[in-house]
């Protein structure tokens, strides 16, 4: 054990260093490539953003910039300033391999506790899963997987501003995991300000606050606990409060304080953000100027440059009159399957999330490669529930395939112009089946192992 | 007879009294109708035909006619007064003008030299927020008049409204262009309909269709000038400028073979072997009907040069067989006048232009034919704007590219000077107008200056810069900047990155692999004027030569560019949704199917918990007894509830087959 926590800090650094040096290659032109850079996280947009904002125009003035006026002031300094000699961008460059750092040692931190909640839900039950003893560091694999994803380290070269928005999201479910409420509120305001998606992580970080960490479902506790108290009708949804259960080791039913707190934190936080980036663009048409061209843009999927998702094909080929209804299938899609997931999952509140995050990164509207490297790393954390995953080496082999192919497919179209958009779109298209695939894969396995571990101490019990 | 010719005199007295009293009274604001040609042989065996045709009205509130006009256009004044118009110009272009070759540095060029396609720009006078309306609304009736798209300037993606940059400086100007507009004769015939004596007579019979359209540039243009709603309006008129130029390539009669090609014996042209027509007499209601040729600055220089000092005045001498012959060339006329330039300051060459009257001497059996022999070969070169602008794109590929514009100095340096320059502190000043539509998505911050092949800080060069950025599908990017360069500049560079934007399938222009155009970029120089100032004040005052001795600021158009852009695949539409729906049912349908599994055991759990829900069933059943008007029996229910219940279904079914049937046999039986 003591040895694999030195390889962990070894191949932090490595990973580090990997990254320096994959910045100091000149030619390598990620930040314009469609995978990496979207209209929302190029950072060239944000340069210009901050170029309009220096010459006394709004940021938002022309169709260049929708992300935050607060990353702006930022980042932006950091985008003009030149180190003599060095690769343009380098002090960008080092903010970004400073958010991903974070941002791995947070999802090592939840990893951490998780592990240990895990396992001592087990114990509660009774049960003993693996045959060999040995136990993964589920928040090293985790935060290890983050770090080295090819994904990952071509989002922070190329300069994109997915770390920091991904830092934001780590940061929530990181305090939200932790019960660090102002932490939690802090990264949840952060986060949704900087891309709106994680607006519907509000409900596993809820979760995780009111039940605490991912454990077995509450009523496999009480079949534990029926055999001595009697006439125990179990519950379904465990969002209830439950009656109290005078067994000291079952976990708590749902407690509202730290939701209360959280919520108040929340727009205790979003005043202020509210606040600052109204005073800094108080000259330039204000906050709903701001909500237009950020959330409005996101919504309205106004730019049709290709990007590794399935919309700008479909919103550049379909008849104007039916965009409104798509738009809107679209996106009630996303929100469509959050009651369902949360009613089933609502006991593993941090898988429920990764399950939340993978499908937004499937149907945003402009995905990059940075949100898919979140949750791939996200399913790090679960790698003692998804052991039994189902086709997991068809999954790798196709996520490789797609990472390959995508690129060839844009060179042909776009550089060579002997493809045609339908090759770009048609790997865009098993992207997103290889994404479902896994989402469904995922979830399905992690209900089967609550099963078995229901079977187990099922077994446990009648024997 | 007698007395009813004294009857009817009587009865006209009144109204002849009342028109001569009118007449005198509208003396000093009369329309007016004047029109001219110039000729001009241009350095590379080409010749320049500019028409000029200039109709005055005087204002409404002077007007003897009331809002009836005998020569001006009334649709041009109903427009003006329509749309409260200040200045407006429309010009038709076909090919490109060629600075290098046909001259940058005269009043032809600042002028009449224009960017391909349709360019349209007015000043209004109407209060600002009404300004996009009335310019939407004048680009429809304009559209109707020249029978061209310029109703394609309507939508504010195509237009834009420059501060400062542009000529005439103003908050209520618009200005919009369509490079790819195509001219043709359908536009020049209501062009001409303007005019008094349309093509019938007068210097327009000259405007043979197969021979204007034949040549390398062609550029119709019309300039709309009216003081109507001054308040001081003292000598307020509507001025309508009409201009056609082009640019032909004479027939060589003359074997040239004996001379190397760089000392050809230039073409010698006549106005029939250009154009194939012949002034047969002037457009009898214009004030006067001039013909002229021009000599210019730099073919001065050379055939004083050649002629030698004495004969310097040769050229301007007639020779007593009625035409001017010299040994250089030979005009075939004599000219009536000849104007010489004043020589300035810094120039010591002067141009010549020769006048022909066209007057009544001419005539079907006598027509007017200039003839213009060369004698020698000779070879010059015309005068030039201080730099030579060009504009191109750099980078392959359809993803971003790079927008370019060079500017390259045509002048040594000591005479690249300004008329009022201070030693110390020699810079020369430009101004660049650029509109980029908003599928090219510049990015400002990335522009970079290069003077003499070596970068420079842009604050150093870039004295003011305005920037209005695109906004998609709403407005085009627009970028002002005011430069200053050092005088001894050989070259300077611009460069501006840019990507491309993807559109919907419907906002491709039809044969979109061909590509997307950029506007041309307009150059300035505020430092320059022409003004051509000629010796003799006389009192032929032709609307040409008081345009030259005005000052007119110097312009450049740069080329229009071509973007090749990517397309989506057009035939795809139903394909695209239909599989991207099918996706999204996969991922909808998997995973609510995954979500609501139970396998095994809860699906025993489930059954034991069934019991609880019988209640529910009981309730519909007892319903649908109620419904039926029958008694309800617990008993049977109770205990086989799934029997009852299909028993209750089967029934249902058959009651509803029952009942449609029935209603079937009644409407339709």
């Amino acid at each position: 054990m003591k040895k694999k926590k030195g390889n962990f800090w070894i191949w932090m650094m490595l990973s580090v260093i990997f990254r320096l040096l994959m910045i100091y290659f000149p030619n390598l032109n990620l930040s314009s490539r469609p995978e990496v850079a979207t209209p929302l996280t190029s950072i060239h947009r944000l340069a210009e953003g901050y170029w309009l904002k220096q010459s006394s125009m709004s940021p938002y003035t022309g169709s260049m910039y929708h992300g935050s006026p607060l990353l702006l002031s930022l980042l932006g300094p950091l985008t003009v300033k030149r180190i003599k000699g060095q690769p343009d961008h380098l002090l960008c460059s080092f903010a970004f391999v400073v958010a991903d750092v974070l941002s791995a040692l947070l999802i090592r931190g939840i990893g951490q506790n998780l592990q240990r909640a895990y396992y001592q839900s087990l114990k509660l039950l009774k049960v003993k899963l693996s045959k060999n003893s040995e136990i993964f560091p589920a928040g090293d694999i985790a935060s290890l997987v983050y770090v080295w994803n090819p994904f990952t380290i071509v989002a922070c070269v190329g300069l994109s501003t997915s770390p920091i928005e991904n830092l934001a999201i780590v940061l929530t479910l990181y305090g939200a995991s932790k019960g660090q409420v102002p932490l939690a509120a802090f990264g949840f305001v952060m986060a949704t300000h900087l891309s709106l998606y994680p607006v519907i992580l509000i409900i596993p970080v809820v979760l995780l606050l009111g039940n605490g960490l991912d454990a077995p479902p509450r009523k496999f506790f009480f079949e534990r606990t029926r055999s001595r108290v009697v006439e125990r009708p179990s519950n379904d949804s465990c969002s209830q409060q439950e009656e109290v259960i005078n067994q000291p080791e079952v976990p708590n039913g749902f407690s509202l304080r730290p939701v209360m707190y959280f919520l108040l934190w929340v727009s205790l936080f979003s005043a202020y953000l509210l606040l600052l980036c109204g005073v800094s663009l108080k000259q330039f048409g204000g906050l709903w100027e701001m909500f237009r061209s950020t959330y409005g843009f996101i919504l309205t999927v106004q730019d049709l440059s290709p990007n590794i998702g399935v919309l700008w094909y479909l919103f550049a080929e379909v008849f104007e009159f039916f965009r409104d209804f798509y738009l809107i299938v679209f996106h009630i899609n996303i929100l469509f399957m959050i009651l369902p997931l949360s009613i089933r999952l609502c006991h593993r509140p941090l898988f429920l999330a990764f399950v939340l995050l993978s499908i937004s990164a499937m149907l945003k509207s402009y995905p990059s490669v940075g949100d898919s490297a979140l949750y791939l790393s996200f399913m790090g954390l679960f790698i003692d529930e998804l052991v039994d995953l189902e086709f997991s080496f068809f999954l790798f082999c196709g996520y490789i395939g797609i990472s390959l192919l995508s690129p060839v497919m844009h060179n042909l179209w776009i550089w060579r112009g002997t493809g045609n958009a339908n090759f770009y779109f048609a790997n865009a298209m098993a992207y997103a089946c290889f994404q479902i695939v896994l989402v469904v894969e995922s979830v399905s396995t992690m209900l089967n192992h609550d099963r078995k571990l229901r079977k187990l101490s099922a077994m446990k019990l009648s024997r | 007879m007698a007395s009813f010719l004294r009857l009817i005199s009587l009865l006209c007295l009144p109204i002849l009294f009342a028109v001569s009293v009118i007449g005198s009274v509208s003396e000093g604001a009369e329309e007016d109708f004047s029109e001219d040609l110039l000729l001009k042989p241009l350095p590379d065996r080409k010749v320049l035909a500019h028409f000029h045709f200039q109709s005055t009205a005087p204002s409404s509130r002077s007007n003897s006619y009331g809002r009836h006009h005998h020569l001006f256009p009334k649709a041009i004044s109903q427009l003006v007064h329509k749309y409260r118009i200040k200045e407006m110009e429309l010009s038709f272009t076909q090919g490109r003008w060629r600075y290098d070759r046909w001259g940058g540095f005269d009043s032809i060029s600042s002028s009449n030299a224009k960017p391909s396609g349709v360019e349209l720009w007015a000043v209004f006078d109407v209060p600002p927020n009404e300004v996009d309306a009335t310019w939407k609304n004048l680009t429809h009736s304009l559209s109707g008049l020249f029978c061209a798209s310029i109703n394609f300037l309507e939508s504010s993606t195509s237009y834009s409204a420059p501060k400062w940059s542009f000529h005439p400086a103003s908050e209520n100007m618009r200005y919009g262009t369509l490079p790819r507009e195509a001219v043709c004769t359908e536009n020049l015939t209501p062009w001409l309909k303007l005019l008094p004596c349309r093509d019938k007579s007068g210097l327009s019979v000259l405007m043979d269709r197969p021979s204007i359209y034949k040549g390398y540039y062609h550029s119709q243009r019309l300039h709309l000038l009216s003081s109507e709603f001054d308040s001081d309006g003292v000598d307020s008129a509507i001025v309508l400028d009409q201009t056609l130029t082009v640019v032909l390539q004479p027939h060589s009669h003359r074997g040239t073979l004996g001379y190397s090609s760089a000392t050809q014996l230039q073409p010698s042209w006549s106005l029939s072997s250009i154009f194939g027509r012949r002034v047969i007499g002037k457009c009898s209601l214009a004030r006067s009907s001039n013909v002229y040729i021009q000599l210019d600055r730099g073919l001065m220089a050379e055939l004083q040069g050649i002629l030698g000092e004495q004969e310097k005045f040769a050229i301007a001498r007639a020779s007593s067989e009625g035409s001017i012959s010299n040994p250089a060339f030979e005009l075939s006329a004599n000219p009536d006048r000849v104007h010489m330039e004043m020589s300035n300051g810094y120039d010591k060459h002067i141009s010549v232009l020769y006048m022909f009257m066209v007057a009544a001497k001419y005539d079907d059996s006598e027509p007017l034919d200039l003839r213009f022999t060369w004698k020698i070969p000779i070879a010059w070169s015309i005068p030039q704007a201080p730099l030579y602008v060009t504009r191109f794109l750099l980078g392959s590929g359809n993803e971003r590219g790079v927008i370019a514009l060079q500017l390259k100095s045509t002048k040594p340096r000591d005479q690249l000077m300004p008329d009022t320059v201070f030693a110390d502190s020699c810079s020369l000043l430009v101004r660049v107008f650029q509109v980029v539509p908003w599928y090219i998505k510049v990015y400002y911050h990335t522009l970079q200056v290069f003077i003499d092949d070596q970068r420079h800080i842009i604050t150093n060069v870039v004295e003011k810069m305005q920037v209005s950025p695109s906004k998609d599908k709403v407005s085009p990017g627009v970028m002002e900047m005011l430069l200053k360069f050092p005088c001894g500049l050989k070259s300077a560079a611009l460069t501006i990155e840019f990507d491309k934007g993807f559109l919907h399938i419907d906002e491709y222009p039809p044969d979109a692999n061909q590509g997307l155009d950029i506007p041309s970029a307009v150059i300035s120089f505020p430092d320059f004027f022409t003004s051509t100032q000629f010796v003799e004040k006389n009192s032929s005052k032709s609307p040409i030569l008081l345009k030259w001795q005005g000052k007119n600021p110097i312009l450049s158009y740069t080329e229009v560019l071509l973007v090749p852009f990517t397309t989506p695949d057009f035939s795809m539409p139903y394909n695209v949704i239909t599989i991207t729906c099918t996706v999204l049912a996969l991922y909808f349908g998997s995973l609510l199917n995954v979500l609501r599994r139970r396998v095994g055991e809860e699906e025993r759990f489930m059954k034991s918990k069934a019991t609880r829900k019988l209640r529910v069933s009981h309730l519909v059943s007892k319903l649908l007894a109620k419904l039926r008007g029958r008694q309800w029996e617990p008993s049977e229910s109770q205990s086989h509830s799934s029997v009852s219940n299909s028993k209750s279904k089967l029934l249902f079914k058959v009651i509803l087959v029952a009942g449609l049937a029935a209603a079937w046999q009644y409407y339709f039986g």
